[in-house]
């Protein structure tokens, strides 16, 4: 089979390369990539270890300015304001990625075990938030958390029904927090998470369930070291699908994230726009990347190797 | 499975009940007669009206729509020929690099991507004079850019499961490589360069970060609008355009589903009907 189909690859390959078409299939999509893509991000490179100028545009190498300048790499490892911009975002983005593990895991599983024709409504709803407006949907949340909504003034009263007289508040300080950053982080990506888990889940047999069941095992026993073990790949793909955007995400944190300690995405945006310190900027989204290497590598690695298999 | 999974089923509804209350609560609100946005006051359609007398709603909508249906178009040519490169030549000059520039974009943080393209930008008019003025087509190569990588992983992955076989009859029964790929291959991962152009499309006319880099004065998109005035709180008319869009975006993807569906049904039953007559 394998043997066949490489055969069959030279040949088709060969068949274009000869027409010139190959050329044209590679060529076109792989010169837009180089320049629009790649040299961007040579660019960043390149301007992290820039001096910033009061020029326009406001950078500079050599001259009277060092040609490597590494001032905004150190500041990463000095400047407070860094350090806990790193510290916030890994914590909210790990905080979401276990809350919609703990959710979209039940969910997946439910979804394997409702009726066919039920299944396929249910998986359009899960999808279909995903296609209205992420800007939207994170707006809704806007309204919900604000202090005079019906749904603040409900957990408020529910708050004040169990905590001492003296702890009691008029609107419990939802907006403008991790909380409200991590709760809206999981429910924007939580379909990224129970996607790739019902896929999972959806391929495995039954039938292991049903010999543990008949052996004696307790559900949560069949759960536990026959559901969840099998379950892993479709884990690691849903939490970094959640983890990898979560961690440089810029818009949630502008809009209902705590000013005070801003995550690194919004960090990016200042230095770039406000501060006008390109440099800066730079340093900051290289050292973003590196800190997502790891996952990255871990998730192609993972999608390579599922990639393989398909075939 | 004897027993019914009541755990299970309570997460589920619990679940649905989180994707959903948000936005029925937005639609509620759409329809709320007091000026706090927040705070019931009797029903009411105003915020529709000044919606639709609102002529910049309108012209940020007419941008977002051109951007995203030309950027939505050159991204899934771009991204099915990069698709079929990666599927059918298993060895060309720069494959790795290739293969890595296609998944880079996928994954790298849309701020980044936005500084990175608006530097280019401003550097290539300080070097060659072009583009003059962010705007239009800035924005739109910038969205062309990162939406073509998500054609290629849902052509690329089409196109590793489609039967090669098909292929292969129709060069042994003497095609040309032209013919195979328009009459064979084409076809064949139709439903993928379609759903492909869908996501393109979606994505561009949703994207607010990357936009905000690229664009220039006076090129308000629609999301560009509405991140302006969210950024300042909760107004009562942003509360009725999303409630139109989502009623719009649900219809549309419910019907495509049910015709989708349809299709599908229909081609089960010719199938059937065809093994039936070889019997």
């Amino acid at each position: 089979m394998k043997a066949r189909s490489t055969s069959h690859d030279g040949r088709f390959a060969r068949w274009f390369n000869r027409t010139g078409w190959a050329q044209l299939v590679i060529g076109l999509p792989y010169i837009w990539l180089v320049l629009l893509f790649l040299i961007p991000f040579l660019i960043v490179l390149a301007m992290s270890v820039a001096t910033r100028t009061p020029t326009a545009p406001p950078f500079g190498y050599g001259g009277e300015n060092p040609v490597i300048n590494l001032t905004g790499y150190a500041r990463l490892f000095t400047d407070d304001l860094y350090i806990r911009a790193f510290t916030t975002s890994v914590t909210n983005a790990a905080g979401a990625t276990v809350l919609c593990l703990l959710l979209g895991f039940p969910m997946a599983l439910a979804l394997t075990r409702v009726s066919t024709s039920w299944r396929q409504i249910l998986l359009m709803l899960v999808i279909l938030p995903f296609w209205t407006s992420f800007l939207l949907r994170v707006y809704a949340w806007m309204g919900l958390m604000g202090s005079n909504s019906w749904f603040n003034r409900m957990l408020t009263g529910w708050y004040n029904a169990v905590v001492p007289e003296e702890w009691a508040l008029r609107a419990l300080p939802l907006m403008h927090s991790n909380f409200a950053v991590v709760l809206v982080t999981v429910y924007t990506y939580l379909p990224f998470m129970i996607l790739p888990l019902y896929a999972n889940l959806e391929r495995l047999d039954p039938v292991l369930d049903e010999a543990a069941m008949d052996l004696g095992s307790r559900p949560l026993r069949v759960f536990w070291d026959i559901t969840l073990p099998q379950s892993i790949p479709g884990i690691i793909a849903g939490g970094l699908l959640v983890f990898i955007p979560a961690a440089g995400e810029l818009v949630i944190p502008t809009l209902v994230g705590d000013a005070g300690s801003p995550m690194i995405g919004r960090v990016i945006a200042d230095e770039f726009s406000s501060a006008r310190d390109w440099p800066m900027a730079s340093s900051v989204a290289v050292a973003l990347l590196v800190l997502m290497v790891g996952p990255m590598m871990i998730y192609s690695h993972y999608q390579s190797r599922s990639d393989g298999g398909a075939r | 499975m004897n027993r019914r999974p009541v755990f299970l089923i309570t997460v589920l509804c619990f679940g649905f009940a989180f994707f959903y209350i948000p936005i029925l609560s937005m639609m509620v609100y759409s329809f709320n007669g007091s000026r706090l946005a927040t705070v019931w006051g009797g029903f009411s359609t105003k915020w529709y009206v000044s919606l639709f007398s609102n002529k910049q709603v309108g012209a940020a909508l007419i941008l977002s729509l051109q951007i995203a249906l030309l950027s939505a178009t050159v991204a899934t040519i771009l991204g099915t020929m990069s698709g079929i490169a990666l599927a059918r030549f298993p060895k060309f000059r720069g494959r790795t690099l290739f293969s890595g520039l296609v998944t880079a974009p996928l994954i790298m943080p849309e701020v980044i991507t936005g500084i990175s393209s608006l530097m280019l930008f401003i550097l290539m008019a300080e070097w060659i004079g072009w583009p003059g003025q962010r705007g239009f087509t800035t924005i739109t190569l910038a969205h062309i850019t990162f939406s073509m990588v998500f054609v290629t992983t849902v052509v690329h992955s089409r196109m590793v499961q489609a039967d090669r076989a098909i292929e292969e009859a129709a060069m042994d029964l003497g095609s040309r490589p032209w013919q195979v790929m328009f009459d064979v291959t084409l076809p064949v991962i139709s439903p993928a360069i379609l759903s492909g152009w869908l996501l393109a499309f979606t994505i561009s006319l949703d994207d607010v970060v990357i936009t905000s880099f690229t664009t220039g004065p006076g090129n308000t998109t629609l999301p560009l609008l509405i991140w302006s005035k969210v950024k300042l709180g909760v107004t009562p008319d942003i509360n009725a355009l999303a409630t139109l869009t989502v009623i719009v975006v649900g219809t549309g993807v419910a019907l495509a589903g049910f015709i989708l569906n349809r299709a599908e049904k229909r081609r089960e039953a010719d199938r059937r009907l065809a093994y039936r007559a070889n019997d």
